[in-house]
């Protein structure tokens, strides 16, 4: 609980925080927090995957942005009202939303009774994998895992093609030979 | 003493975000961001003790290990304004 507070206030400060540099050290903060609260839950694989993409690399990513673009301070947002009001409002309605879910974590709750008994009891005699976890992900559900494969695919591609633009380029012509 | 240990390192985990909020100059939130990753390896390890599962450390290495990382690039960031420096290739004049 103090640390989802500690994550509230770093969140809060991200959003009032001028400073672009000051940013980037706040979202390495809110990474370290993000990856406690996951351990916390149990969620081991998916902390270790927060510190490593969230605190470790994004900050790198980050700071490499903030050297090619110019920073300039932008002047203070005047708060309007209106959209601020509206968010609060959908905010509390859908926290109002929530409280007709079942409890958190329960063992007879629906999304355990629907295909996770099935899949624990016939994932070996089905697919013949011994991991459930992975047999969930490549078998049962493989055309979906095939669709987000096919878009981190794309979007290397994206990556790639837009990198080499830049080199062909080059900053002053010496990196034509580089490719 | 397991639970002490972990209000103990809450506590010093909200000063030092406080210190990263309010920080005036560069290096204090460096060290604020630092010091955040270090209480968190803190709180992983009493946390996996806390709870008889002291497999949780091996787990804090890493974020020790992705820790220097981040405030290495960061450093190094404002030492020389760019993340490739190579200190061989530095003009000579």
């Amino acid at each position: 609980m103090a640390l989802l507070t500690l994550l509230a206030v770093v969140t809060v400060a991200i959003i009032m925080q001028r400073s672009l540099f000051g940013v980037v050290v706040l979202f390495s903060i809110y990474s370290f927090l993000m990856a406690s609260v996951m351990m916390v839950l149990d969620a081991v694989d998916v902390a270790m995957t927060e510190a490593s993409v969230g605190a470790g690399v994004s900050t790198v990513i980050f700071l490499a942005t903030l050297h090619l673009i110019k920073t300039t301070e932008m002047r203070q947002v005047n708060v309007k009202l209106a959209p601020m009001l509206l968010s609060v409002v959908t905010g509390g309605a859908l926290i109002w939303g929530s409280m007709i879910l079942p409890p958190f974590g329960r063992a007879s709750n629906p999304i355990h009774q629907h295909v996770a008994p099935h899949y624990l009891e016939n994932s070996i005699k089905e697919t013949t994998v011994p991991n459930v976890v992975t047999s969930v992900l490549a078998d049962y559900r493989g055309f979906d895992t095939l669709g987000e494969t096919t878009v981190i695919f794309t979007a290397g591609i994206g990556v790639l093609l837009l990198l080499r633009g830049a080199r062909r380029r080059g900053r002053n012509g010496e990196d034509r030979d580089a490719s | 003493m397991f639970a002490g240990a972990a209000a103990a390192i809450l506590v010093a985990l909200a000063l030092a975000i406080v210190r990263a909020i309010k920080g005036p100059t560069v290096f204090d939130r460096v060290l604020a961001g630092n010091t955040v990753g270090s209480l968190s390896i803190m709180l992983l390890a009493v946390f996996g003790f806390l709870t008889d599962r002291p497999e949780f450390l091996d787990v804090g290495l890493t974020y020790g290990f992705l820790n220097l990382i981040g405030t290495l690039a960061v450093l190094k960031f404002f030492r020389y304004g760019d993340l490739a420096y190579d200190a061989d290739s530095e003009p000579r004049s």
